[in-house]
């Protein structure tokens, strides 16, 4: 193959970076295709999808130092955990509502991620309101003079809600060191953007008093350069950047959504090729990070870890229902 | 709990100023937000005097926007910040009752503990002050059937003081109701010092034999006062301050049930579904065969809280001669 132009290097990227965010993109589809098998054999009620959104999730997530800085994510956001610091096997226990899912203990839906071990800050169901927690983590660091920068993470229709509105006049009024990232996909389950958003999701930006960047959400290498520009200014004290990274989901919007509906075969099938994970793939085989053997094994090894990770989880135990009574409170014993 | 040490008289509004106040230089954690609590010190100035004191950082007048008021103050906890986060009016919360319910009160059973949120939210409930449909609500109710929250309402000053710095203590969010018709009404002696209530205690604020007077808030007053005319003609009611909605001191209701026979529980939230309603089912289930005549609710009627022109707001609102007359009906039972 052809000696490509080296994109990553002006970005900061080393090899080893190139190869470890490559094998999280390959962990998230792995993870994918196994969660939605066992969605189809009837071994887990639930899923959330996460395939098309690989480059978006990592190459953002990749702009953030892990340990320092937080994250606030949706529930698509499984490739995005796995950059913070998830295993596949925490990602199946949480997809069995197994007991030692890190996220819940088996207490939510899959996809509701959380844990204070790796400064993901528990999420719920109802859309957007984690930008706000992210929005008063921000202004916590930032009353602490910490340099630590938090990022958030929805979809374009999370732009819709007043949470997320709260929390881009915040960020923007006290210049707060928060990243918003939207991984628009162009569906709010059936919706298409054209009735979630006048305009441009970035061009709201303006409105609130920080600047706003688009980028092409299938492209690691575009996704980090964005985001990590952002966390810089974010770091320096120059307040929060909204940045939209345009990207498409592959599946249905859950397990329980059938996308024939609202979108078809054919729009599928053209988003497919553009799937960030070839690209990759071929951008690392032209400037001679991988070639084909190596291709093959990484592939073979994700696809191994995945299967083992999900294997461990679907054997462990279910949470007693004896405890299902605990952490209601710290301090008040409930019946 | 208090000892014999110095105390001071002063008001309700005036002593959750100062135990706040006095609390925000104990502890640099501690941060205010809400709606005019900076410059103007909020509007029943629970806050004033504080941007001079602890400056912009600590004391942040935020957008209007209550949900983003609960959201923002979701995150300073999770950071191990303790904010206080000011409601100012409790008829304006409900922009923030997803944050409150669906995240706040969640946070640590949705995580298995993994997340805590200490985090006070103060707002000024009640009506009696000419305030109207928004300016007169009880919203107890609402928060108090959501597992993850404790809902108190001070009715005194020594109370609002120790119930305060118990929620500033607290792992896990806490509204802390004030009766805003009691800010400038109520006075009392407040020690000096500093001080806890534990929640899930209420309080016995009259001692008596005769009927069992369940109530909290502007009620409690009323109640008291109630009480103290038919002391007059040889009938003496017990009056049980809740203080604590959730969680809920029904030991100290039964133990008084228990004794008198009769029991009422009287509150200015509309009576459906109200915390009377649970206060009397409980009674009910478990305290049957002490009882002597019927459970009396005196709650306010099924219409919105509450009409405006003076003669709709009394109406609406129980006084002391409409409690003594339900009182006596219940003694008399």
């Amino acid at each position: 193959m052809a000696k490509g132009k080296d994109r990553h290097t002006e970005l900061g990227l080393k090899e080893e970076d190139l190869l470890e965010m490559y094998r999280i993109m390959l962990t998230a589809r792995f993870c994918d295709e196994r969660q939605w098998a066992l969605n189809r054999m009837g071994k887990a009620p639930f899923v959330v999808p996460v395939s098309g959104h690989e480059a978006a999730q990592v190459g953002s997530g990749w702009a953030f130092e892990r340990g320092k800085d937080v994250f606030c994510p949706y529930y698509r956001d499984l490739a995005l955990v796995l950059v913070a610091g998830f295993t596949p096997r925490d990602v199946f226990l949480g997809l069995f509502g197994k007991v030692d899912d890190p996220s819940s203990g088996g207490r939510q839906m899959p996809a509701h991620w959380g844990s204070r071990k790796h400064n993901i800050i528990t999420g719920s169901s109802p859309i957007a309101t984690q930008t706000l927690h992210a929005a008063g983590v921000a202004l916590a660091k930032k009353l602490k003079k910490s340099d630590a920068v938090v990022g958030t993470w929805f979809g374009e229709g999370g732009t819709s809600e007043g949470d997320w509105h709260g929390a881009m006049n915040m960020a923007g009024i006290h210049k707060l060191p928060l990243v918003l990232v939207c991984e628009n996909n162009q569906y709010a389950i059936s919706v298409h953007e054209s009735k979630q958003v006048a305009g441009r999701v970035y061009q709201r930006a303006a409105g609130y008093g920080m600047p706003g960047f688009e980028g092409d959400g299938n492209d690691v290498l575009e996704s980090y350069r964005l985001t990590k520009e952002a966390v810089d200014r974010a770091r320096a004290g120059e307040g929060p950047t909204l940045i939209e990274l345009r990207t498409y989901r592959f599946y249905s919007h859950t397990s329980d959504d059938d996308d024939r509906t609202y979108r078809t075969k054919e729009e599928v099938e053209e988003a497919k090729r553009r799937d960030p994970i070839p690209s990759f793939e071929n951008y690392l085989m032209s400037v001679g990070v991988l070639d084909t053997d190596k291709v093959a094994e990484l592939r073979e090894e994700t696809k191994t870890a995945v299967s083992e990770g999900a294997a461990e989880a679907e054997a462990a135990d279910f949470p007693d229902p004896a405890t299902a009574t605990k952490n209601v409170y710290a301090d008040l014993e409930v019946e | 709990m208090t000892g014999g040490g110095a105390t001071t008289e002063k008001n309700v509004v005036q002593t959750i100023h100062d135990t706040l106040f006095e609390e925000m230089k104990r502890d640099d954690r501690i941060v205010v937000l809400g709606e005019d609590v900076g410059a103007r010190g909020g509007v029943f100035r629970v806050t004033h005097g504080f941007l001079k004191e602890f400056g912009e950082d600590r004391v942040i007048d935020t957008p209007l926007d209550e949900c983003l008021i609960a959201g923002v103050a979701i995150g300073l906890a999770v950071d191990d910040m303790r904010p206080v986060a000011e409601f100012q009016f409790a008829d304006f919360i409900f922009p923030g009752f997803n944050q409150i319910v669906q995240e706040a009160a969640r946070f640590r059973y949705r995580s298995n503990g993994d997340f805590g949120l200490p985090l006070v939210m103060r707002a000024p409930y009640g009506g009696g002050v000419h305030g109207a449909l928004y300016h007169s609500q009880s919203i107890e109710a609402f928060f108090a059937h959501v597992p993850g929250l404790k809902v108190v309402a001070p009715s005194t000053p020594h109370d609002a003081k120790g119930m305060l710095l118990q929620a500033l203590d607290d792992p896990d969010p806490v509204l802390y109701l004030e009766h805003k018709k009691t800010y400038r009404l109520i006075k009392g002696e407040v020690p000096d010092e500093r001080y806890t209530i534990p929640f899930g205690k209420a309080d016995v604020k009259r001692e008596g034999s005769d009927v069992t007077c369940v109530a909290y808030g502007l009620m409690l007053h009323l109640c008291l006062e109630a009480a103290s005319r038919l002391a007059g003609d040889g009938i003496e009611v017990e009056v049980i301050d809740l203080r604590s909605i959730y969680p809920l001191d029904i030991e100290t209701v039964l133990t008084s049930v228990g004794k008198t026979g009769k029991v009422m529980i009287v509150y200015e939230d509309n009576k459906f579904l109200g915390v009377g309603a649970e206060v009397a089912a409980q009674v009910a289930e478990r305290a049957m065969f002490d009882l002597d005549a019927p459970i009396v609710r005196l709650g306010a009627p099924h219409v919105p809280a509450m009409p405006y022109a003076p003669t709709l707001e009394h109406w609406f609102l129980a006084d002391a001669d409409r409690i003594e007359s339900h009182m006596r009906k219940v003694a008399e039972f």
